[in-house]
């Protein structure tokens, strides 16, 4: 018989029973289905992660001031008050692996323009602090060192504040009000949108020259945090040892005592997504292969109800002179047809499915084209595998016997 | 194939024109059954030429199926020789012979046995597609079969929409449609009325007149002095072989039969 006959043969044995097939389809759609969008959007958020981190700069480390337990309460961290600007330039002077280190503070405060004002958060850093970022500036420029020395009253705006404070009119030159401290904008950054690690708005923020914010707005003379970007990604995790050791041999932290300040690592954070990622990944996918093989053993059992139910047809066909092999393709066929469309319309059911989870979350989509092909053929495989035992059945029949089943 | 040797030619070139059509040589078939062996066949011979009409008859039992399904290769002898055209077809493969039920036997049964949902020009067209014949001839010869049967007019009709002895003519046709050396009739009249049985009969007596050898299994009488010679078996034997004196013709009974509006 010629494949294509075949085929409209398998096509239309299915079309007879169509609410039948579309049952047994389900399985196979919900399965392919599952595995798709479990990978699309897996993928996806690993993307958006890696993308997010990425952005932040991925040999980028934190340094933040420790927590303090005082009598067993612990009182949280940014509490200590050890992490001072002299630690800032050890850093960049004697870690090898370092290449910049910028200090910092922050506090929140009422930020008024004419008739607008908004609450945000002024964080008091130096100029270098845009470099180790790598944050661009969407006008203006940052403000100087000379500033920073001088203690000026400039400020540099985030793209959140600049939308709520000046909407579409040019802020560079206008003076705002930072608590009660007039402040000349001299810069407004680029948008950088959602940090990765606490789903925080990075554009709502106001940067003004480090001394300015301690001696002005906060009075304090310690740090809240050091940002330092390593020489390369790989040499981050060397540049995170050596500023331990270094901020533990400043601070005279005896051996075996906690350190008095936290460093994170960007590249620790975006391995530590990736993996997490990975581990989702298979796990889903481990419960959308169940998911297939119930499909495939769908296909098994209506394909054997099928061959009881059609063994005089079978009979008949032998007869008139159908091989065994003959048989035994035409019900493989039926299985494969049954598994194809299963396969195709779940992918259809997939990508429909991620993008709406998408929309919901906001999250990006990636099917990569690879795992479209690898569910088709094993959705294919499946029903091939399934369909063997019943299409096997079909062609041993004894034709005399299957001519006489009533 | 394997199976060139079957092909006429060779038959003819190995076995000269005196070859029978069908040459049975001491033909034994014993079933088990649980431990008890059946002997549903003691010893068949038998030669059909070709061109012959004949019915072969006995009771329930009387091993004539078994005798049937050997004919038309449905089954292999547990010993003995079946020569068909000079062949011998009882060693044969399965495979081989699901070609020869193809090429040379077109089966007729008593309950029609067509599929279902199936208009009459595709349940026609059934052997031909395993015969890797293309589209487009198939039909033209399903198209043709149907019409010698006298269904020209009912080609796209679903059996369910079709009488008893239009669906059993359905199923000549397709027994036809590959143009077989032997017809092989199991009760074809069984499930039709009397009136539907002649007309059946009519058609293989044109058939037959037109060079076609058909062998009919049935246990009425009445059918069989349609046919030439007559062939009674009884408890796996040939209790008679004889021919039939003065056949009966199939459209002159008709004309005295009254017409039945269906």
């Amino acid at each position: 018989m010629f494949l294509l006959d075949a085929f409209r043969l398998a096509f239309r044995a299915l079309g007879r029973n169509k609410m039948r097939s579309l049952l047994t389809m389900l399985g196979m759609i919900i399965g392919v289905g599952a595995v798709i969008a479990v990978i699309g959007i897996g993928q996806g958020a690993a993307a958006k992660a890696q993308e997010q981190l990425a952005a932040m700069g991925s040999n980028m480390l934190f340094v933040g001031s420790g927590s303090v337990n005082r009598y067993g309460l612990n009182v949280g961290g940014f509490s200590t008050k050890t992490l001072v600007l002299a630690d800032a330039r050890a850093i960049a002077r004697e870690c090898p692996s370092v290449s910049t280190a910028a200090p910092g503070v922050q506090t929140g405060q009422q930020v008024v323009f004419a008739n607008q004002n908004w609450a945000t958060q002024v964080m008091g850093t130096e100029p270098q602090y845009f470099e180790v970022r790598n944050w661009p500036f969407a006008r203006g420029t940052s403000f100087s060192e000379e500033d920073v020395t001088q203690s000026a009253t400039v400020a540099v705006l985030g793209d959140t504040v600049r939308k709520y404070l000046f909407g579409s009119a040019n802020p560079i030159g206008e003076t705002i009000r930072i608590g009660t401290l007039p402040f000349k904008v001299v810069g407004v950054l680029a948008p950088k949108g959602i940090s990765a690690g606490s789903n925080q708005d990075q554009d709502d923020v106001i940067f003004a020259p480090l001394t300015t914010v301690q001696k002005k707005l906060l009075g304090q003379e310690w740090l809240r945090w050091i940002m330092v970007s390593a020489t390369s990604r790989d040499s981050s995790y060397v540049a995170q040892k050596q500023i331990v050791s270094l901020l533990r041999d400043r601070h005279k932290t005896r051996p075996g005592a906690p350190d008095d300040f936290v460093v994170r690592n960007m590249a620790d954070l975006a391995d530590a997504a990736a993996e997490q990622g990975q581990v989702m990944t298979t796990l889903l996918t481990i419960v959308a292969g169940v998911a297939l093989l119930v499909g495939g053993i769908g296909i098994m059992n209506i394909m054997l109800v099928s061959v009881t139910e059609r063994t005089r047809e079978i009979g008949v066909r032998m007869a008139v002179g159908a091989t065994e092999e003959d048989v035994r393709r035409q019900f493989l066929l039926e299985a494969v047809v049954l598994g194809l469309i299963g396969g195709t319309v779940g992918i259809a059911f997939g990508i429909a499915s991620s993008y709406t989870v998408s929309d919901l979350l906001e999250w990006p989509i990636l099917i990569p084209p690879y795992a479209v092909a690898a569910s088709t053929l094993f959705a294919i495989a499946i029903a091939l595998f399934f369909g063997f035992y019943p299409a096997r059945k079909a062609s041993q029949l004894n034709p005399i016997e299957a001519l006489r089943y009533e | 194939m394997g199976v060139a040797s079957a092909s006429p030619s060779s038959a003819l070139a190995a076995n000269p024109p005196a070859a029978p059509l069908v040459q049975v040589r001491d033909v034994r078939k014993t079933y088990l059954l649980g431990e008890t062996e059946v002997h549903a066949l003691r010893g068949i011979s038998l030669r059909i030429e070709g061109g012959e009409f004949l019915a072969i008859m006995g009771a329930s039992g009387s091993g004539k199926s078994t005798f049937m399904n050997i004919l038309g290769c449905l089954d292999r002898p547990t010993s003995g020789q079946y020569l068909l055209e000079g062949t011998d077809v009882s060693g044969l493969t399965k495979r081989e012979l699901a070609h020869i039920r193809n090429q040379k036997i077109g089966f007729v049964f008593q309950g029609f046995n067509l599929l279902g949902r199936t208009t009459a020009l595709e349940n026609t067209e059934l052997p031909m597609l395993y015969s890797r014949i293309a589209r487009k001839e198939r039909e033209s010869r399903a198209r043709d079969a149907l019409t010698l049967v006298g269904l020209g007019d009912r080609l796209h009709h679903f059996p369910s929409q079709m009488s008893g002895g239009q669906q059993q003519r359905v199923a000549i046709a397709r027994a036809l449609v590959n143009q077989p050396r032997i017809l092989l009739a199991d009760e074809p009249t069984g499930n039709l009325d009397s009136r539907t049985s002649v007309e059946v009969m009519e058609i293989f007596q044109k058939l037959n007149a037109s060079g076609l050898t058909i062998i009919l299994v049935t246990h009425e009488p009445d059918i069989a002095r349609f046919t030439q010679r007559q062939i009674v078996f009884r408890d796996g034997h040939i209790r008679r072989d004889d021919p039939v004196s003065s056949p009966l013709s199939a459209g002159e009974v008709l004309k005295t039969m009254p017409t039945i509006e269906d």
